[in-house]
């Protein structure tokens, strides 16, 4: 399939501020036996019939525990993972849409410069052999085939952007801290002018310090190129402080999706109680207020996942009949929050108090 | 309390370089590329160094064997055969005075009626006087002039120098060590780059492919590596047709011994590719827009050849142990050309060791080059990741 | 000589690495208090030191690294001393102890014990739980093999292990890691040490997962009365946990204080900033963070002075910068390494500034 298969004709499936839309996606990763003779005995699937926007100009959080399929999500629109099943459709700047999900690897190929990734590892993501020019010249390179006059002078203008020193262009990322070398990433990420960065867990192994300085980086950037970010964390503090809506993961689906304040301060899905109420508040005169509520270290297996809804096996307000057997949907809970619990309405979830006072030192 | 807390000045930070103290050192370690960091941590490796001092020593030897030589390695004497080695002197005092003069002294012979065994006393009365860049035999030096210059020599060059003594054909057991040293020490670098193209091409292939292809060429790995070696190469060295030259001969062992030699190589490259195609600047150089052949060749394989080259020069002197192996078993190189492993044929037999302890000298020389080569491959492997520490 | 109430103080602890390129001096001069029966948590970023400062408590600092200087003082109870073979309760000097010792040996594990960020790392694949338990357990008690196994079987069960017999059969990579954590909770209490070291326990956990090994320590430290040194880089989880708190900065102390001194009224100009840098949930959404302007500096490359002084924005020119800042006590015990608390020293730095701006005219 190729470019013939571009829904043009029908930009009706789109809004007009969406930029991408993941439709029903599932990405399955089969189980092999080992040895010559080797078969598929299973399948983990990581992702799960997922639906998901992502609008113009806004930062999406996409948040839930490790082997969540978040992650897997995030590949799945950048193209290092084919899904097994469903599209993602993409508007192009020319307000064309297309399926990126029916695509060949060749047609792809076009879009990797709109949709780029910041990794989380800054040690791991820069290859150590090559200079930082090389590093943030190289999509230039291949995208966009400029002379090398012309790289030098958009790295050294994009370095300059992300707060490096472009005189430090010729140096090897040993040369640099595990910030600084974070800022190389945005830098590489955001060098070929993208539409939509995917941020998988881009702070996360930053110091306290370093990830205040990069959050605010990321926000300026955003501002200055006019970005979408889908920002991939498990660290709910954040999400919350660079998010305009959150979406939360539950073993490879979508349980709750939200406007950031209203996720935070009035969850609708048991699991984002939880997610919630496991981070700890950083004041100690917080301590032992509000609901407790914890889950067990009983993860589930994703491949033989539990029937009914996912989550009803660590829920403490399953109850044996309805969350066990029915797989709950995900649907529009007062107004324009979505969850998928049996019980959205009627459950009086402990967010985060917002109010004044509690929480400000 | 907030209050107290000012303002951010900037979100830029100063650059761990800009505060640097020792500013020059640490600006140039910035910039230096990874070879430099590897060469920087290898030279703290005193054992390395010596190791590459030796190994450089040996190869110089290989390159200027018929000028260091005394004389050829088919020259012989059937009048000194069994000669043992003699000291050169430089200052000769029997009579009574101080005789300044690089020499040593001549043998006095004699045969047990017997037996027929020729025995030799040096004779402290005679006098051969040695002389640095002695005129003796002619050779081609690399084939581009002839000329008859050799480093050491007797001033006559009827009268016998044998620093290391001879053989049972009155061969010059010193000359023949050094024209050795160019066959030893090559055939290990001939057959380990045919190891390295096999094993990386094999090993790369298999890592990068992986699935069914890796499948096959892992097994194939096993199956040569079940294989017991020595038999094999007997076997394979057996096979090889009594009327080659040589030349051929020489490149069929090479070529043996790097089938042998390219499974442990082919499997620490796949182990290399499979673990760094999945590291995350891998994955970047794809996202970047990369082609495979690029990522490969260009992100993949730089990050490993450190690590190539160690392994590579701890099998250099396998190599060489196996060509000794061969050759000492008959199997190997054979006469006219010489080898560390074909001059330790003639020490195969007890008696003659008895009686010419100094042939076993070869077998110092192997001792030496496997030495300092492991050094220089130890040296190597643990200076190939500067970035780990 | 220690307080009574003190099991472990440590004074002018000096652990350097001596490296080719030069010295690092990852602890420099640490001065800390740990009192009996209460949690202290040990914060910093990451090369302040404070691991190492752990590491050189137990005597597990390893060449190139040397502690050269300091006194660590424990001071185990009188009604322990006896079982723990430390003589009539005098307090002893870890750091004056040979680090390969018999004595230090029979401390570490048995009246210090540690756990490390890495579950899994810290448990040998090749032998079960059980296997790992009980023979730590009969290192140091008299027990036979029978008694051990039970003794393990309810330190798994103490510890929230479901299915406790059941689990002493299984290997470390047949659980999660949330639940490899527990088992290096229970190695380590199996010989009810006195004081527990957990070195970033829940770094590499899951947030649902850390909340609750939180809880499980908080919860034993609570049961057996041990003091417990809680190193971590998470303000938020200081915050759950802390009795009291002890704030580093490349290899210095720079504030020790109860909890709420720190939380409610930091002195040190880092501690202020660090706090200010956390995102704090129920801020709302997209709100710009403070930062700390710089980064902390290559260990190599220690400024002169106060260690802070190029990031401080309060720091005070020709003074932070040269002189070691004293460390002011306050009255309630709270303790700072700062010369903005010390009227005097400022004042006499003022009147010299003064001094010389008149002879200079």
């Amino acid at each position: 399939m190729t470019e013939q298969t571009t829904v043009t004709d029908d930009p009706a499936r789109l809004d007009q501020d969406t930029l991408l839309r993941v439709e029903n996606v599932s990405m399955d990763f089969p189980i092999r036996s080992r040895g010559l003779f080797s078969r598929t005995t299973g399948h983990v699937h990581a992702v799960n019939d997922v639906s998901l926007e992502i609008r113009s100009g806004e930062v999406l959080g996409l948040v839930g525990e490790s082997g969540c399929g978040k992650t897997t999500l995030g590949r799945c629109i950048v193209g290092t993972n084919a899904p097994t099943g469903g599209s993602i459709l993409y508007r192009k700047d020319t307000g064309d849409v297309v399926d990126l999900a029916a695509m060949s690897k060749k047609d792809r190929s076009a879009y990797q410069s709109e949709i780029r990734v910041v990794f989380q590892d800054p040690f791991t993501s820069l290859n150590p052999r090559m200079t930082i020019l090389q590093i943030v010249g190289d999509p230039l390179k291949n995208f966009a085939s400029l002379g090398r006059s012309e790289i030098e002078d958009r790295v050294a203008h994009m370095l300059q952007r992300v707060g490096l020193s472009p005189t430090h262009m010729h140096r090897y990322p040993h040369a640099f801290s595990g910030g600084e070398r974070q800022r190389v990433n945005i830098a590489r990420a955001l060098v070929a002018e993208p539409r939509l960065v995917i941020a998988d867990e881009a702070v996360s192994a930053l110091d306290v310090s370093v990830r205040a300085q990069i959050l605010n980086l990321l926000r300026d950037l955003q501002d200055e190129f006019n970005l979408t970010y889908l920002f991939i964390s498990h660290d709910l503090s954040v999400v919350e402080n660079i998010c305009d809506r959150v979406a939360v993961m539950y073993l490879g689906k979508i349980v709750e999706i939200a406007e950031t304040d209203d996720l935070y301060s009035a969850p609708r899905h048991p699991y984002t109680e939880a997610l919630l109420a496991a981070v700890p508040k950083a004041d100690p005169r917080l301590r032992g207020t509000g609901r407790r509520v914890r889950l067990s270290d009983e993860f589930p297996d994703p491949s033989n996942p539990p029937s009914g809804c996912f989550f009803h096996t660590r829920c403490s307000y399953a109850d044996d009949d309805r969350c066990a057997h029915e797989r709950p949907l995900l649907r529009t809970v007062a107004g324009v929050q979505q969850a998928a619990c049996h019980y959205a309405d009627e459950l009086d979830l402990a967010g985060v108090g917002t109010e004044a006072g509690q929480v400000e030192p | 309390m907030q209050a107290s807390i000012p303002p951010p000045v900037r979100d830029v930070p100063e650059s761990a370089a800009d505060t640097a103290g020792p500013g020059g050192a640490a600006a140039t370690t910035y910039t230096a590329k990874q070879s430099t960091l590897v060469w920087r941590a290898f030279k703290k490796h005193r054992l390395a160094m010596a190791g590459v001092a030796v190994t450089i020593a040996f190869y110089v030897v290989a390159l200027f064997a018929e000028f260091l030589a005394p004389y050829s390695a088919s020259r012989f004497d059937a009048e000194s055969t069994f000669a043992p080695p003699q000291l050169p002197q430089i200052v000769d005092i029997s009579d009574d005075g101080w005789d300044w003069g690089l020499h040593v002294n001549g043998y006095t012979s004699s045969m047990d009626q017997e037996t027929y065994a020729q025995t030799y006393e040096i004779d402290e009365s005679t006098k051969i006087p040695l002389r640095f860049f002695a005129k003796g035999e002619s050779y081609e030096f690399w084939g581009l002039f002839e000329t008859n210059i050799h480093l050491i020599g007797p001033a006559d060059p009827d009268q016998p120098m044998y620093l290391l003594g001879t053989d049972g054909n009155g061969r010059d057991l010193l000359s023949r060590i050094i024209h050795a040293t160019r066959v030893s020490m090559s055939i290990g670098l001939v057959g380990v780059t045919m190891t390295f193209v096999l094993g990386v091409v094999l090993g790369g292939i298999s890592g990068y492919v992986g699935g069914k292809t890796d499948l096959v060429i892992q097994r194939l790995v096993e199956f040569f590596m079940s294989i017991p070696t020595l038999p094999l190469w007997l076997g394979l060295a057996a096979a090889l047709p009594d009327q080659w030259g040589p030349l051929r001969r020489y490149f069929a062992i090479t070529v043996i011994l790097a089938i042998i030699g390219w499974t442990s190589l082919a499997r620490e490259t796949r182990g290399k590719f499979m673990s760094l195609r999945e590291e995350e600047f891998v994955t970047s150089a794809h996202l970047d827009g990369n082609s495979q052949p690029r990522v490969i060749f260009r992100h993949i394989l730089p990050s490993f050849t450190s690590h190539l080259i160690a392994s590579l020069s701890l099998s250099i002197p396998a190599m060489i142990l196996a060509e000794t192996a061969l050759s000492f078993l008959g199997m190997g190189l054979q006469a006219p050309v010489v080898s560390w492993g074909v001059l330790l044929q003639d020490a195969q037999d007890i008696r003659t060791v008895a009686t010419a302890a100094w042939l076993l000298l070869p077998g110092l020389a192997v001792v030496a080059a496997v030495l300092a080569l492991n050094f220089v491959g130890d040296g190597l492997r643990d200076a190939a990741d500067p970035y780990k520490r | 000589m220690p307080q009574p109430d003190v099991l472990l103080e440590v004074k002018g602890l000096k652990t350097h690495f001596f490296l080719d390129e030069g010295v690092v001096r990852a602890v420099d001069g640490v001065n800390l208090t740990l009192p009996r029966g209460k949690t202290v948590c040990v914060v910093g970023e990451s090369g302040c030191g404070k691991s190492m400062t752990a590491r050189s408590v137990l005597g597990l600092i390893e060449p190139p690294g040397k502690v050269v200087d300091g006194n660590i003082w424990w001071s185990p109870s009188v009604d322990r001393a006896p079982a723990a073979m430390t003589g009539n309760g005098a307090p002893i000097d870890l750091a004056a102890l040979d680090r390969r010792s018999e004595r230090l040996r029979q401390i570490r594990g048995k009246d210090i014990a540690m756990i490390f960020q890495e579950p899994m790392a810290s448990l040998s694949p090749m032998y079960t739980v059980g296997d790992q338990l009980t023979e730590t357990i009969r290192l140091h008690l008299p027990m036979n093999k029978r008694e051990a196994r039970d003794h393990g079987v309810s330190l798994l069960r103490r510890v929230g292990i479901p299915r406790p017999e059941q689990r002493m059969d299984a290997y470390p990579w047949q659980l999660s890691g949330g639940m490899c954590q527990r088992v290096m909770i229970a190695i380590a209490l199996s010989c009810g040490p006195s004081l527990l070291i957990a070195d970033e326990p829940t770094t590499a956990l899951d947030v649902t997962t850390q909340a609750r090994i939180i809880d499980l320590l908080a919860q034993l430290q609570a049961d057996t009365g041990m003091s417990m040194m809680f190193i971590t880089h998470d303000l938020g989880v200081v915050a759950e946990i802390a009795d009291e708190v002890i704030v580093m900065y490349l290899g210095t102390v720079v504030e020790q204080g109860s909890v709420d001194q720190i939380f409610h009224n930091p002195k040190h100009p880092y501690t202020r900033a660090l706090l200010a840098s956390i995102p704090t949930m129920g801020r709302g959404a997209r709100k710009r963070l403070p930062t700390i302007r710089g980064q902390v500096p290559p260990p190599l490359n220690r400024p002169p002075g106060c260690p802070y002084h190029p990031r401080c924005d309060l720091a005070v020119a020709g003074l932070c910068d040269t002189a070691d800042p004293p460390t002011v006590e306050f009255s309630d015990g709270h303790r700072t390494r700062c010369v903005l608390h010390d009227p005097q020293t400022l004042r006499e730095h003022e009147e010299r500034m003064v001094r010389t701006a008149q002879e200079d005219t």
